[in-house]
């Protein structure tokens, strides 16, 4: 699989990323010789092989539950600022760009 | 005062007696830091607010002849993913540049107290991604035994000021080697807990499944006490373990005599600098004089650890920075005039080239058509490389490795070749992947005076074992 131009545009565009012409034409280079690299990955056979995405799936867990309720441990009460106080409206917005003071502002999202 | 080997105990003793005041110390260090740092460039920001108010309620305690917490009036500094309150953090990012956290990280928070002074906040990587701490986005960390080296990275501020004695001790993060490699550049202890065994409520992430805090030392000693101020079960992070907690000091002075230690010669193969090998081999044979038992042992996916992390490391990346966007807190692109043009304006001159490209890269992974091929496959084979641990512990205690292939490198070496740049963890990443405790202790140097790391490997939340192996060696060395 050989990432070409077009696949480097479409994941900018994906992550939100308005890449120069130049960091377009360096990035196919780089991601094509990192993904050679990973490729290695396929020499192995993996099929019956469970993914790991957390290495809590195998500790502290609950055996004799089943799903998240073998999680217990990690969930608490549903309550209402149950572990801290939501943050105070002006602190919340002090590091905003933008705000009127109640909101967050953005540039206009609908053009007319 | 002397700041040189100044050990956290030392310097609570002088607080407690009275032969110093925690402000003293503190301005003690800060005198340092205006002396040296220039040269070095560890500190981002410096918190001498914060810290002088603590270091007053540490002096009244002490001038009431009251007993001093385990960190009373000790000067550490925090490595800058870990916010603060009221104190600027921006995990070595333009996109985080006038960050003011409304809230504490919790292992911060922790050392407060325990009475620690935070002297300020510590260089890094752009988001921790990174082996030499050149891709900060403020400046670059020049290593303290050779201004033209690297000091390591993602923590190479945090090794730098610990190795040029402006901290007592430092707070890392490590996501794929950035306490351990840095430490061993250094010429430092650090130390990589069990996933789960500290808080990451606090921690700006990298990738959440990979990234643990943990401490920079001077001694295994200190290593040990600060592991046991910031470990153990906290609400806010819903992966933080509720295991018991040690007392890992006490646990330090148990004989080492009969533990096995394994040797895994996939960490012994090609790239491996025949100097760091030789130093390494010296010190398993010193391991074998303290009475351990030396035991070969294999680990046979290690080569595909680093394919490995870097799907999986990436692909949680892309996600996690997908909340930098320009709203609710630090950069935005001025000029953009509709919000899609705000988000994509804001992200590409805020992130620097190797985030970026890291984010290409996750999101590579996790688009569709390539989801199976790579995010799943990396998860197949992070199995694989647990399940290797898992076997080999069933046999030993610990597992000695060096830490980096080789010793610190020149600045501007390896910034053009990330994949040359990636390998400098080949032997730090593989325990990351399986949520195993490391800690990367001196045991040499090089003929160009270079500091070279042993690391060592341990079960899952049996810090105690390797932190009691490290000590011994210290001890011995």
């Amino acid at each position: 699989m050989k990432v070409t131009e077009k696949d480097v545009a479409y994941v900018a565009d994906l992550a939100n990323l308005d890449l120069t012409q130049a960091e377009r034409d360096r990035m196919v280079r780089d991601l094509n010789s990192i993904l050679e690299y990973i490729g290695s990955l396929n020499e192995l056979d993996t099929t019956n092989v469970p993914p790991m995405a957390q290495i809590s799936d195998r500790l502290g867990v609950d055996e004799s539950r089943r799903g998240s309720e073998r999680f217990a441990y990690a969930s608490r009460e549903d309550v209402l600022e149950g572990l801290r106080k939501s943050l105070p409206h002006d602190v919340a917005l002090a590091n905003a760009p933008d705000s009127d003071g109640t909101f967050f502002e953005v540039p206009k999202v609908i053009e007319r | 005062m002397e700041l040189k080997s100044l050990t956290i105990d030392a310097a609570r003793s002088a607080v407690q007696e009275r032969n110093t005041s925690a402000a003293d110390l503190a301005e003690a260090f800060y005198d340092k830091i205006e002396n040296d740092d220039p040269k070095i460039g560890a500190y981002l920001t410096l918190s001498k607010e914060r810290a002088l108010a603590k270091a007053e309620e540490i002096d009244e305690l002490a001038e009431k002849g009251e007993r001093l917490p385990l960190l009373g009036g000790v000067p550490v500094a925090i490595k800058d993913v870990m916010v603060t309150k009221g104190v600027r953090t921006t995990a070595g990012s333009k996109i985080l540049g006038n960050y003011v956290p409304p809230y504490d990280c919790t292992a911060v928070a922790r050392l407060e107290a325990a009475g620690a002074i935070v002297l300020g906040k510590l260089n890094c990587d752009e988001f921790a991604m990174g082996s030499s701490n050149e891709n900060s986005a403020w400046k670059p960390v020049h290593n303290p035994r050779d201004l033209s080296r690297v000091p390591g990275g993602s923590s190479g501020g945090a090794a730098a000021a610990v190795a040029a004695d402006m901290a007592v001790a430092a707070l890392g993060s490590d996501t794929g080697g950035s306490i351990r490699q840095p430490a061993s550049f250094c010429g430092v202890v650090g130390l990589m807990p069990t996933y789960g065994r500290v808080s990451r409520y606090g921690l700006i992430a990298f990738a959440s499944s990979l990234d643990h805090i943990g401490p920079l030392t001077k001694t295994v000693g200190d290593a040990a006490i600060l592991l046991g101020v910031i470990a153990g079960r906290d609400p806010m992070d819903s992966t933080s373990a509720e295991v018991p907690v040690p007392n890992y000091v006490a646990e330090l002075e148990k004989p080492v005599s009969g533990l096995k230690i394994g040797v895994a010669k996939e960490y012994f193969g090609e790239g491996l600098d025949a100097e760091v090998r030789k130093s390494v081999e010296a010190a398993i044979q010193k391991l074998a004089e303290l009475g351990c038992e030396i035991v070969e042992v294999s680990l046979p996916h290690t080569k595909y650890a680093i394919p490995t992390y870097y799907i999986v490391a990436t692909a949680e990346a892309s996600a996690n920075l997908a909340r930098f966007d320009g709203v609710r807190y630090g950069f935005r692109a001025p000029e953009a005039r509709t919000l899609s043009a705000m988000y994509r304006g804001t992200r590409n001159r805020g992130f620097g080239a190797e985030v970026k490209r890291r984010i290409m890269l996750g999101t590579y992974a996790l688009s569709a058509g390539y989801y199976d091929a790579y995010y799943l496959k990396a998860q197949r084979v992070r199995t694989l490389l647990t399940r290797d641990f898992e076997e080999v512990f069933k046999r030993v205690d610990a597992i000695v490795t060096p830490t980096s292939p080789t010793p610190a490198f020149k600045l501007g070496e390896k910034v053009d070749d990330p994949l040359a740049m990636y390998l400098a963890d080949i032997y730090t990443v593989t325990a990351d992947l399986a949520g195993i405790p490391g800690i990367s202790v001196p045991c040499a140097e090089s003929r160009d005076k270079l500091p070279i790391g042993l690391q060592l490997l341990g079960k899952h939340f049996d810090e105690a074992t390797i932190l009691r192996v490290a000590h011994a060696y210290e001890q011995a060395a």
